[in-house]
């Protein structure tokens, strides 16, 4: 399926920023599931000061504004071409171990809560339907629900509150799965919903590694494999590794962000 | 080698001008030498004391003395450790062929602490991970050498090595025509050489060098300014520095200049708060994404503590063959890891005859010496031991050589260690004939840090 | 060269400046205390307020006693601008900026820290506070001599003489800001004793008692001392020799840079308010509206310099 993609976020600040820095994800890359076509990243009111790939193989730039803007616009345009793998990214490996998957970050600590779920694998008959009764689980527990749980919350956290969006679902479910001992990460990317082309938001959802089958994603919100609506961005332990965009202000002026998103055929 | 006098033969020539000396006079120049130190600021700040708490770390005036050959075999086991230690964190890094090869568990590097992610699938430029290495050594015997740890994070020292020995040609010029000891006067110059070696390869010209430091409270300020000066490059703060044209740069009273080359005396931690701790006011955010973009050096680079962690130091024989094919030229101490099984049951039941250290401490602090504790603190320290034993390794207390320092009394021995500094570039090691000698001014000490009562003093090795 | 260097070596010189009028002052309100004890609060408030320290003090002492405002002054850690803080505060710079300065510069500066730490360690006896004020004295005298005497006249030097000199045309101002009343051509006719007391005290804070003496030959009147301290180029604690000395070192900034900066007309203009000058017109415009509002221009010059040459941000 071939996908178009827009997306801005606009910052604007309510005093003159001297300097502050964006570190984005905001370049898919190329791979069996996903070819990148054309692919654009504008900044307005600010520049790139680097780009590189990260430790995981992601694309990323380190934005700086311009010296006295009030408003900062990162926009990504492009189009990918997808593939319906029913999840499976597959055998495709960095140089990042798959032991290193299986520690916890700091938001991916398994508490009891955490642990609780994470025996849901085990008493399936075999790891990948347990992990799709894991995800079903999770979904019961927290329902998808915005507001209740920030950037910060931790996926113990979000088991305790009892509901939250996909950043939260996926941070609960690499910690359920590393807790059972099997690799996982997180996703950043782009999901298009049918007869929708207006998004609120950027999607993550989360991958572990069988050894059989390699890579597989688990879209925890939405209860199902992703598939050819979905375009990857960045993978990482967790949202602080894989966000599409992590910044820093130096000053005390406050800031709103609005996103655009639209995904279309 | 001693002679029948008891006299070893490296400080016969030196002995033999002790004994036409005044020990009045001896203990002149060394009040001297202490106030010039103190007039100089030559001080360090003591953690866990106020701001203004500024000591002096004692200057012994009895050289400690190296032979030449003596000198060979150390300089070539050190070339040999920090040729293998490189070659360990760009695969650590990289492909892990030593985790894969079985040669060291996986355990060590997952739970390293040291082990920085953000490292992964990247070569610093010219491939150098340390460029600065202090190694700690002491001499059990003749040609006998152990290494006690390998400083490949931000070994320091290296002031006193060439302070210690500016004094002495002050004080005793008459000395250094009688006997012909190594030059260290170099270093500044030799670092400054070899950091611009190791400038990213999209550098253009001579490359820029800046020192950043935590500041002026900062317990190593002294030798932080002391090298800027020396090797004349700018000395800065993380609030000089910001990205600007895609490499970072200082601010100057003519706007942004960029660097090229960060000698940095600042923790990984506190390097880069957009990507290790938000919190630090003493790195520079973005530093990371410049660097991995190939547009900075770091020296030495972050993540180099997965090298020198005292639970991998019990490795590092194996890390030389895996790396090297060869056997490691300098000895280890033998390590026992208390998080196995036997070495704690080992370590517990041997406690009062070893040295118990922190896998992560350093400056001496945490350390249990059996001999010199007592019953209570033995019984108290078995405790933590057993509460988290993979926090600890314990090591033989060994039978140090001593050297002679100057008392009112006349000369008297104490234990000593020695750091060499070694310099690395993509144009090889370099290391200075000399050291860092400390030595535990205490008559049967063997803690030498300056953090706890040690004094240091010059380090000369022979030229013939 | 760093902007935070220039800063630390223009607030190092600053501080020391600092630390050496406020040494004048005591000495000078030391002088009518021991001389005169009625007039001694009265004189003592005016030192208070001439170093804009009365808040402080007063949130601590409610009278203006002699032990107090020395031991306020000389040592006070709760004083940011006590001789011991500020003294502290040079020390810290001049660690800051050590690899700018030569050895002489540094040695002498970290002596002027470790004696003046010493002797001021415990509260000073009144009989021992000439010999202390003097060692402050001669201690930053020592500092100004390996200035002047092994520096090169780069940037680096100019920068420390800006400090020393926008500290002292601000310390000119304000010991002729509290005062202006008795410079006054009008009460020189009322006049009396009081007035030659407090033209002593005025010309001893600024050193130039005796010099005033050899100098101008009209004798002790309110507008000849006025003319001393704020248009006589002799004096290197004068408004227009500070002022001049400012304009020269920024110009020889501008011209090792290449570049013009704001804070140059700002210097400029400052210099024009005293040059080519008579008193009586100072007179006329009102002597304590002058005062204030060099003081204003010399502030914000200090502040257009730190921004100019990019001090912190």
């Amino acid at each position: 399926m071939q996908l178009q993609i827009s997306h801005t976020t606009h910052y604007r600040y309510d005093k003159p920023v001297d300097y502050a820095l964006q570190r984005v994800h905001l370049r898919p890359m190329t791979m069996d599931i996903q070819e990148v076509g054309s692919w654009n990243l504008e900044i307005e009111g600010g520049r790139i000061e680097a780009s590189y790939r990260d430790h995981y193989g992601n694309h990323s730039d380190l934005i700086s504004t311009d010296p006295g803007v009030q408003t900062l616009a990162i926009t990504a345009t492009g189009s990918v071409t997808t593939r319906d793998t029913s999840g499976v990214v597959g055998k495709v490996y960095g140089r990042a171990p798959l032991w290193h998957f299986l520690q916890s970050t700091p938001l991916t600590v398994a508490g009891p809560k955490i642990r609780a779920l994470s025996k849901i694998i085990m008493q399936s008959d075999d790891q990948l339907s347990g992990l799709h009764a894991l995800s079903a689980a999770i979904l019961e527990a927290t329902p998808y629900k915005l507001g209740e749980t920030d950037t910060n919350s931790t996926a113990e956290d979000v088991v305790g509150i009892g509901s939250g969006v996909c950043q939260d679902h996926a941070h609960v479910f690499t910690a359920a799965a590393r807790a059972a001992g099997i690799p996982a990460r997180y996703v950043s990317g782009y999901l298009m919903i049918n007869d929708q082309i207006d998004q609120d938001a950027s999607h993550a959802w989360a991958e572990v590694h069988l050894d059989e089958l390699g890579w597989v994603g688990f879209d925890v919100s939405n209860g199902v494999a992703p598939d050819d609506k979905y375009v990857r961005l960045a993978v990482g332990r967790d949202t602080r590794d894989a966000a599409p965009i992590k910044g820093m202000r130096l000053g005390d002026s406050d800031e709103t962000m609005i996103v655009s998103l639209q995904v279309q055929q | 080698m001693m002679s029948d006098d008891g006299i070893r033969s490296t400080y016969r020539s030196y002995n033999e001008w002790f004994s036409e000396q005044d020990n009045r006079r001896l203990a002149k120049k060394s009040a001297q030498a202490e106030a010039l130190f103190k007039r100089t600021g030559i001080t360090f700040n003591v953690y866990g004391q106020s701001d203004a708490e500024e000591r002096l770390i004692p200057f012994d005036l009895v050289p400690r003395i190296v032979s030449n050959s003596e000198w060979s075999k150390l300089a070539r086991g050190i070339d040999q450790r920090v040729r293998a230690i490189n070659a360990f964190l760009h695969d650590i890094y990289n492909r892990q062929e030593i985790l894969r090869a079985g040669v060291l568990p996986v355990k060590l590097i997952a739970q390293n602490d040291a082990f920085l992610p953000q490292m992964m699938d990247f070569s610093p430029p010219g491939g150098v991970y340390t460029h600065i290495v202090g190694t700690d050594i002491v001499r059990t015997g003749e040609d006998e050498f152990y290494v006690l740890e390998d400083n490949a994070r931000t070994p320091s020292g290296v002031s006193y090595m060439l302070e210690n020995r500016e004094t002495m040609l002050q004080m005793f010029p008459e000395l250094f025509s009688k006997i012909r000891v190594q030059n260290v006067g170099n270093y500044p110059k030799n670092l400054r050489r070899s950091l611009e070696a190791s400038a990213p390869a999209s550098c253009n010209g001579r490359p820029t060098v800046a020192i950043l430091t935590p500041g002026i409270y900062n317990s190593a300020y002294y030798e932080h300014s002391f090298l800027a000066d020396q090797m004349g490059v700018e000395l800065v703060e993380g609030h000089d520095l910001r990205i600007v044209d895609g490499h970072v740069a200082m601010r100057t009273t003519q706007g942004y200049r960029t660097i090229d080359v960060l000698y940095r005396r600042v923790d990984d931690e506190y390097l880069d708060p957009l990507t290790f701790n938000p919190n630090s006011t003493l790195g520079v955010p973005g530093i990371m994404d410049v660097y991995r973009a190939g547009n900075i050096t770091i020296a030495n680079a972050p993540g180099t503590g997965v090298a020198d962690d005292k639970a991998v130091y019990s490795y590092i024989p194996d890390i030389i063959e895996f790396y090297t094919g060869e056997k490691a030229i300098l000895k280890n101490v033998e390590t026992y890891r208390c998080s196995e099984p036997d070495a704690l049951k080992y370590t517990l039941s041997n406690l009062s005859e070893l040295v118990v250290k922190e896998v992560h401490g350093s400056g001496g602090y945490g350390m249990l010496v059996g001999p010199a504790a007592s019953k209570r603190e033995l019984a108290d320290f078995a405790d933590k031991l057993k509460a988290q034993p993979e926090n600890y390794i314990a090591q033989p207390t060994l039978s140090l050589s001593t050297v002679p320092i100057f008392t009112k009394k006349g000369l008297a021995p104490r234990h000593v260690d020695l750091r060499p500094f070694a310099l690395v570039s993509p144009d090889g090691v370099d290391i200075t004939p000399g050291g860092l000698t400390r030595v535990a001014l205490k008559a049967g000490s063997l803690v030498v840090n300056s953090s706890q009562g040690g004094g240091t003093k010059d380090t000369w090795v022979l030229e013939d | 060269m760093l902007g935070k260097t220039a800063g630390g070596l223009y607030w190092m010189f600053r501080f020391l400046e600092r630390a050496e009028n406020t040494a004048r002052l005591l000495e000078a309100g030391f002088r009518i205390a021991l001389t005169r004890s009625t007039d001694a609060e009265a004189e003592w408030k005016s030192v208070i307020i001439t170093l804009a320290a009365q808040q402080g003090f007063e949130a601590k002492y409610d009278t203006y006693d002699s032990t107090h405002v020395i031991n306020y002054l000389l040592r006070d850690a709760d004083n940011p601008s006590s001789i011991l803080s500020v003294v502290n505060a040079a020390r810290d710079n001049a660690r800051l900026v050590r690899t700018a300065l030569t050895s002489e510069v540094w040695m002498s500066v970290n002596e002027t820290w470790m004696q003046l730490s010493d002797i001021l360690k415990h509260q000073v006896r009144e009989v021992d506070l000439p010999d202390v004020l003097a060692a402050i004295r001669q201690q930053t005298a020592l500092v100004r001599g390996a200035l002047n005497g092994t520096m090169l006249r780069t940037d680096v030097y100019r920068f420390c003489q800006v400090g020393i000199h926008i500290e002292r045309i601000d310390n000119t101002a304000r010991i002729i800001d509290v005062k202006y009343y008795s410079l006054l051509p009008a009460t020189s006719i009322v006049g009396g004793r009081l007035d030659n007391v407090q033209w002593e005290t005025l010309l001893r804070s600024v050193s130039a008692h005796r010099s005033f003496r050899w100098a101008v030959d009209e004798g002790f009147t309110g507008p000849a001392i006025a003319n001393f301290l704020i248009l006589d180029t002799r004096l290197p604690r004068s408004l227009i020799f500070c002022s001049k000395e400012i304009v020269s070192n920024l110009a020889f900034i501008e011209q090792a840079y290449g570049e013009r900066a704001i804070c140059h007309d700002q210097a400029d203009k400052l210099l024009q308010r005293f040059s080519n000058r008579e008193i009586s017109t100072i007179f006329e415009e009102g002597l304590h509206e002058f005062i204030g509002s060099v003081l204003g221009d010399t502030a914000n010059l200090g502040y257009q310099i730190e921004k100019d040459y990019r001090f912190n941000i």
